[in-house]
């Protein structure tokens, strides 16, 4: 698929879902159980995204303290978890892989 | 109370959207310098900030893009990971009843994490002033403009970056800072415990149907799981 058609479609998506209650609210009753489940979504699919990456970094699994991905991925869960930060998780996850790899002399 | 004017309230939400402006314009470079270093045209680059306006999101495009992945599985990642607006449209909708079409295209289009979190503070905190919305529309657009100059700054940059430095570990780093914070309760940690592991043993399934699968088994373990506590 082309990028262009890809950002197209991808900002009707952004934007569709931005508009979705703002122009629904009047208009129809969400069913309450459709509500919780929305919460789940992004939780499972960015997980099941998120964990392969980490143990397997080459495509088979590595689980050891000599996997760079792994560790550098522990440490961005802690500084997610303890401040919420978008951009700071993303710097201490990637200096935490340069400093790894560094280590043990990637 | 006196109700504040037009003017006042926009500039109010320009005033109150600008510190937020430091963790943006970081991210901005981020973005544009990634972009960049997939072989993405400077235009494109760009144009995304504008077409998508949604920093994590144009982050996957641009990361998948560059790993060869398939247009429907990237579509579907940036469906998924912009449902959390969906929650915040839901939020500022009884505040928008009075508005007319055009404005609420325009501010759902604004709809950002950023420009959410300090309007419906102040949507709380005020009373119900006919003319907030300009308050919305002045943190919107602080936060539109701070976005695209940081994009081309980013675009600008990426350019000298080395190719060797590892930046495609910043997709799931991504993921992991949107994640981690909502998993405030046991159900969440659950969910996102069985979804990662059914991932991982099905990463071989064919047409990346695995990520399909580990993400239902979460969502229903999470329903579940929250069921059976009431």
């Amino acid at each position: 698929m082309n990028i262009w058609i890809i950002m197209i479609i991808g900002g009707l998506l952004t934007f569709g879902t931005r508009l979705s209650f703002i122009f629904l609210l009047d208009r129809i009753k969400v069913p309450d159980w459709f509500r919780r489940g929305l919460r789940f979504v992004p939780i499972a699919v960015l997980s099941a995204i998120i964990l392969p990456q980490l143990t397997s970094p080459n495509g088979t699994l590595f689980l050891s303290w000599r996997n760079p991905q792994l560790l550098a991925g522990l440490v961005a869960i802690l500084v997610a978890w303890k401040t919420k930060n978008v951009l700071l998780t993303i710097l201490a996850g990637m200096v935490a892989l340069v400093v790894i790899q560094l280590l043990l002399g990637m | 109370m006196i109700a504040k004017t037009r003017k006042q309230e926009f500039w109010s939400g320009v005033r109150d959207e600008s510190p937020i402006l430091l963790g943006v314009i970081p991210f901005g470079l981020l973005y544009g310098a990634l972009a960049i270093s997939v072989h993405l045209s400077t235009l494109a680059s760009q144009a995304m900030s504008s077409i998508i306006f949604a920093g994590a999101s144009q982050l996957i495009v641009a990361q998948l893009v560059g790993a060869g992945t398939s247009g429907l599985v990237i579509l579907m990642v940036v469906f998924v990971v912009n449902l959390r607006h969906a929650l915040y449209s839901a939020s500022v909708a009884p505040h928008m009843r009075h508005l007319g079409a055009g404005w609420k295209l325009l501010l759902s289009y604004l709809l950002t994490d950023e420009a959410y979190a300090v309007t419906i503070t102040h949507y709380n905190r005020e009373g119900d002033s006919p003319d907030r919305h300009w308050y919305f529309l002045g943190a919107g657009l602080t936060l539109w403009s701070a976005w695209q100059a940081s994009t081309a700054v980013g675009i600008f940059v990426g350019a000298q970056i080395p190719a060797s430095w590892p930046l495609g570990f910043v997709l799931p780093l991504t993921f992991i800072a949107l994640v981690v914070p909502t998993l405030k309760d046991r159900v969440g940690v659950a969910a996102a415990l069985v979804a990662g592991l059914v991932g991982l043993l099905a990463t071989n399934f064919p047409y990346k149907t695995g990520l399909l699968v580990a993400a239902l088994i979460g969502i229903v373990t999470g329903l579940l799981i929250e069921g059976r506590q009431k």
